[in-house]
């Protein structure tokens, strides 16, 4: 005391420290995880207990309209409340969750996570198995390629909602007025790229964006490469040095190089304006591309039309996936039961399943909504009246299965952005930007623990 | 025994005083720590505490593989030999010996046109080029974004007009100058003011004695208010000097516009923050952070220490 009235800052920074260490000392223990032993199977009474318990809900969403579908899960169970919560899109999401997720408070109950992102959130034991609680019984209503993202053996960590199967969104009126027909081949669209280019200068057949490794995973997915792999533990698998990779990047190379195709960064104003302007007249995009050109580029609804991506073998039609998410529980949820109903009630019901597909355009995962009238035979103002859904439902079915993930696809996109995304917007050699892309990727790996085959 | 009984009364009545004035000191001492501890309060949990914690936290490794463990100075060995930090830090270097002289001169010659009163609508101006600098940076970072577009910027239009080819704002090579022209046009104003402040506080003999000896309007400019000023370009140098490598919002909402332009650690800021969210590495992102800082301290002293001895040897 004499010490601090003497000497006062003295005695404000010995007060500092003991405070911050105090702190660190609390907080040291936040990293482990309290392993409770999961109940091999909930039984129905139990869970209609729980159901009828009052209960506060919070779920971390995205999704625009998903209140509508909530609102009919209230209804149904009116002792549980949901709190909707919208904390930002994509990255600024995965962000804060895994913020809180370290932190250990403040997190929500459920959750939207994107296929790709499952396996970070599964490798750190931060998703409830969802198994026990009624998620084992749907796996007949998903196709393997998308049962086999959200589970890991008997476990499930994610109820599938939406998937965004690739196809060609082409403007037809542009087209034509080029005398290019629709390509069926990736020949022939390479072909009709450069037919479009010299007879349109200034105008592109297609945008190939530099910072959307999604979307050029999409068209690995569908020329059978199968980069990554995570067996749950410590080891991954890293391998682009592949044949099928090289027979994609040869493709895209020339195309690049010679100025034939755009490379606007995606969802950007400028690729935007380019797609409202006529720029470029198709978009190897997913199902769920119109939702985002209803806005700036919403005065050329009507011109579009969809096919099937360019084949590379059309004796076996194959497609690839973009995006598409998940509703999942956090472990660390004081509400396990009403927590895992929600993810399962809104996701796999008719009623609100069938919404999310005919009002919020979001492609369903599940095979009973992919053949439910209302849905197959919807037509699309956007698409010029076109049975759009049946379309996308045969191409969701040519989706080949097996596709995973690496447990750290942040790093992955955005080391992507770095190496091969640079190489596509500076018009360089790709495939010495796939090799830069691969040696960050193992470094990455290595560093932080894994193995890596 | 009265005379004594007055004595007695005399040092009582004495100690009373000062003990009232005591007592007043005692309560203004008492009042100014109360008004003066909310700021402590905020400044100890939101800076010091956070600093402490980020220190200890640069001292581990934390893996997503095998958990945390102690890797001392570690990090810091490997911040120093990170390419990718490096270049930021050589990056932020050449930003700092183009754009900051260059803004500093522009802040004092319009401080110097206004201090001369030969303008008119003095007011006006000093508002005008005030105002970019009340534009929060987010907004400004955008509108420029917008008008550096390669496609549908108005200078990009008006390169097409004339026939020349599109001014590649975004593209590698005119990045940086790209990115120095927004900061520039942000903080002119606000160092113009700070110099026209210290300016306007110049006694006016000096001009009188300097008119008397014939000297003009651009010689009292040079000899009498530029070095009257030297405090407050010191002041305006160094908080350009700390705003320089601490940039972060510019680039980080180009990053946007253009992401293959501006990779993840092209400013050291910048870094930090993508190493925290993206690499979720947040020990080596605290590293990244105070090295940084350190870097900042090392050069605003040598900016200081610079100035010093040329002021010692004139």
């Amino acid at each position: 005391m004499h010490l601090f009235k003497k000497r006062p800052a003295v005695g404000l920074a010995a007060t500092a420290m003991a405070a911050a260490l105090a702190l660190v000392a609390c907080s040291g223990g936040a990293s482990t995880n309290t392993t409770t032993a999961a109940p091999s199977t909930i039984t129905q009474a139990a869970i209609d207990t729980a159901m009828k318990t009052k209960t506060n809900l919070t779920f971390w969403t995205w999704v625009p309209t998903i209140k509508d579908e909530v609102a009919l899960f209230q209804a149904k169970y009116p002792a549980i409340h949901v709190d909707l919560v919208n904390v930002g899109q994509g990255a600024a999401h995965y962000q804060k969750l895994r913020t809180v997720i370290k932190a250990g408070t403040g997190g929500p109950d459920v959750v939207q996570v994107e296929f790709q992102y499952l396996p970070s959130f599964t490798q750190g034991g931060d998703l409830l198995n969802m198994a026990p609680y009624g998620a084992a019984g749907i796996s007949g209503d998903y196709a393997s390629w998308i049962w086999s993202q959200v589970s890991s053996g008997s476990a499930v960590y994610g109820i599938p909602q939406d998937v965004g199967p690739m196809g060609n969104l082409y403007r037809k009126d542009l087209m034509s007025a080029a005398g290019i027909k629709l390509p069926t081949t990736w020949d022939e669209f390479g072909q009709a790229a450069r037919t479009y280019r010299a007879a349109n200068p200034g105008k592109y057949l297609t945008n190939m964006p530099g910072n959307d490794a999604g979307q050029f995973m999409g068209l690995l997915w569908q020329a059978g490469v199968r980069p990554f792999g995570y067996d749950g533990k410590k080891t991954v698998t890293i391998k682009m040095d592949t044949p099928e990779v090289a027979k994609v990047i040869d493709f895209w190379n020339p195309l690049v190089r010679d100025n034939i195709i755009g490379v606007v960064p995606d969802f950007t104003d400028p690729w935007y304006q380019g797609l409202a302007s006529g720029l470029y007249a198709s978009w190897q995009g997913a199902a769920w591309g119109p939702s985002f050109l209803q806005g700036t580029a919403a005065k050329t609804s009507g011109l579009w039309s969809v096919a099937p991506l360019p084949q590379w073998d059309t004796q076996k039609p194959a497609s690839g996936n973009w995006g598409g998410s998940t509703d999942a529980v956090l472990k660390s949820t004081k509400n396990p039961i009403a927590a895992s109903q929600l993810a399962l009630w809104i996701n796999t019901q008719h009623e609100p399943a069938l919404m999310f597909a005919t009002k919020a355009f979001l492609f369903p995962a599940s095979n009973t909504i992919l053949k439910d009238p209302a849905f197959v035979d919807q037509k699309s103002a956007f698409y010029g009246g076109q049975q759009v859904n049946k379309d996308f439902a045969a191409i969701s079915a040519t989706v080949t299965p097996d596709f995973a993930w690496l447990p750290f696809m942040d790093y992955a996109y955005s080391s992507f952005n770095e190496t091969l995304g640079k190489a596509f917007a500076d018009r360089t050699d790709l495939a010495t930007g796939l090799k830069a892309w691969q040696a960050a990727l193992t470094t990455y790996a290595t560093q932080q623990g894994f193995t890596v085959k | 025994m009265s005379q004594t009984a007055v004595a007695r009364h005399r040092p009582r009545a004495a100690e009373m005083q000062t003990r009232r004035r005591g007592g007043l000191k005692r309560r203004q001492a008492i009042a100014s720590y109360c008004l003066v501890a909310p700021f402590f309060l905020v400044f100890l949990t939101m800076l010091v505490l956070p600093l402490f914690y980020s220190g200890y936290l640069s001292l581990f490794r934390e893996q997503l593989v095998g958990g945390t463990v102690f890797a001392g100075v570690g990090n810091y060995v490997r911040a120093l030999q990170d390419h990718v930090f490096l270049g930021g830090v050589l990056r932020m270097a050449r930003f700092l010996v183009i754009q900051v002289p260059i803004m500093l001169s522009l802040a004092l010659v319009f401080a110097l046109a206004l201090d001369s009163g030969r303008l008119r609508m003095q007011r006006i101006i000093r508002l005008s080029i005030f105002v970019p600098y009340a534009v929060p940076g987010v907004i400004a970072a955008l509108m420029w974004g917008y008008l550096y577009g390669p496609n549908f910027g108005p200078f990009a239009q008006g390169a097409r007009a004339i026939g020349l080819p599109t001014p590649p704002f975004l593209g590698n090579e005119w990045m940086l100058g790209s990115i120095m022209n927004i900061v520039t046009w942000s903080f002119v104003g606000y160092n113009m003011i700070i110099l026209y402040a210290a300016l306007r506080s110049i006694p006016t003999e000096l001009y009188e004695a300097a008119r008397v000896d014939g000297a003009g309007e651009f010689r009292v400019a040079w000899s009498i208010k530029i070095p009257a000023i030297r405090p407050a370009l010191l002041l305006t140098t160094i908080f350009s000097v700390i705003g320089t490598f601490q940039l972060f919002n510019e680039p980080n909402l180009l990053r946007i516009l253009a992401p293959n332009v501006i990779g993840v650690g092209y400013t050291p800021n910048l870094y930090a923050y993508n190493l925290a969210f993206i690499n979720q590495d947040i020990n080596y992102a605290a590293a990244i952070a105070f090295l940084l800082g350190i870097v900042i301290m090392i050069v605003s002293y040598a900016v200081q220490f610079g100035v010093l001895r040329r002021e010692r040897r004139s």
